[in-house]
């Protein structure tokens, strides 16, 4: 029912569409001022989405994909290392929390974005060989579970709404 | 369907308990980090992980911090009124520039593309002498 090729050009826009929303969060203003480096993560909506309807292989996939491209073209080593600390961190937590069926896919994904958070800051922590940022870790939980809440809910949206061919 | 349903009520009450649960873990943290946290002293410069500075929070001061591999990358740390604070830096995100003043007990700044990372430290054991480096 579901062809190769559709599922290779349905994974590309979902591709492009992550590297997109990655880079409308580089260019948009702060959310809070006071603590920078927040972040939405509204890339992580196509992840999500990916990973209730096409299971957590083909999510995998245009995580990573999406991580060493944003990387790439707007970043650097150093971002990749903390992006892809994050990325994976998040998305084991989110395919562990998945099977275990017991979160709606809002819960899943305000753990992705609380772990992709806790991701980047043990990545510091190892690269910087520093323990001071554990300060920061508190004011990223909190943007954390509010960001995944939305997140969550625009995935659940996009599961429900967008046809059940792709 | 009615299963289903129930299923469904059960999910959100977990996804509520777990917004809960780390929304208290946060307000715990925020709560150590504001209220129980004394005013610190001493400002620590590292770069890389290495110590390359200690200066006192309580003189007024600039410091230039170079880094990189031709010395390319500076943050310029400004201590005034018992605060510190980045002033401006060569790193392409400015997130130390925007950081609030610091002053309390191990807050920190960090810059991470730059990889410096200054924190404010208490020295209140009984010290025979501090020494502070000026440059």
């Amino acid at each position: 029912m579901k062809n190769k090729s559709i599922t290779i050009a349905f994974l590309g826009v979902c591709t492009a569409l992550a590297m997109i929303l990655s880079y409308i969060e580089v260019i948009l203003p702060p959310l809070f001022p006071a603590v920078p480096g927040i972040k939405m993560g509204l890339a992580n909506i196509i992840i999500v989405f990916l990973l209730y309807r096409r299971g957590p292989l083909l999510a995998g996939a245009v995580s990573l994909v999406r991580i060493l491209l944003v990387a790439l073209l707007f970043g650097n080593t150093m971002s990749l290392m903390y992006s892809l600390a994050g990325g994976v961190l998040s998305f084991i937590v989110m395919i562990l929390l998945r099977r275990l069926k017991f979160l709606s896919t809002v819960g899943v994904s305000v753990a992705g974005g609380v772990f992709h958070n806790v991701g980047q800051i043990l990545a510091a922590m190892v690269l910087l060989d520093t323990n001071q940022l554990a300060y920061y870790l508190v004011m990223l939980i909190i943007t954390g579970t509010v960001s995944g809440i939305f997140i969550g809910l625009c995935g659940a949206t996009l599961v429900k709404r967008v046809p059940q061919k792709f | 369907m009615k299963m289903k349903d129930t299923g469904v009520k059960r999910k959100i009450r977990n996804d509520i308990i777990l917004v809960l649960c780390l929304l208290l873990i946060a307000v715990i943290g925020l709560a150590y980090l504001y209220l129980f946290r004394d005013k610190g002293d001493t400002v620590k410069v590292t770069v890389d992980g290495n110590q390359i500075g200690i200066y006192s929070l309580n003189e007024n001061m600039t410091k230039d911090i170079i880094t990189g591999e031709k010395g390319e990358n500076l943050n310029r740390l400004i201590i005034k009124d018992g605060k510190a604070y980045m002033e401006t830096a060569t790193c392409p995100d400015g997130i130390c520039v925007n950081h609030n003043p610091i002053f309390r007990d191990g807050e920190s700044i960090v810059c991470l593309p730059n990889g410096v990372v200054v924190t404010i430290i208490k020295n209140d054991d009984d010290l025979d002498v501090v020494i502070y480096a000026y440059g």
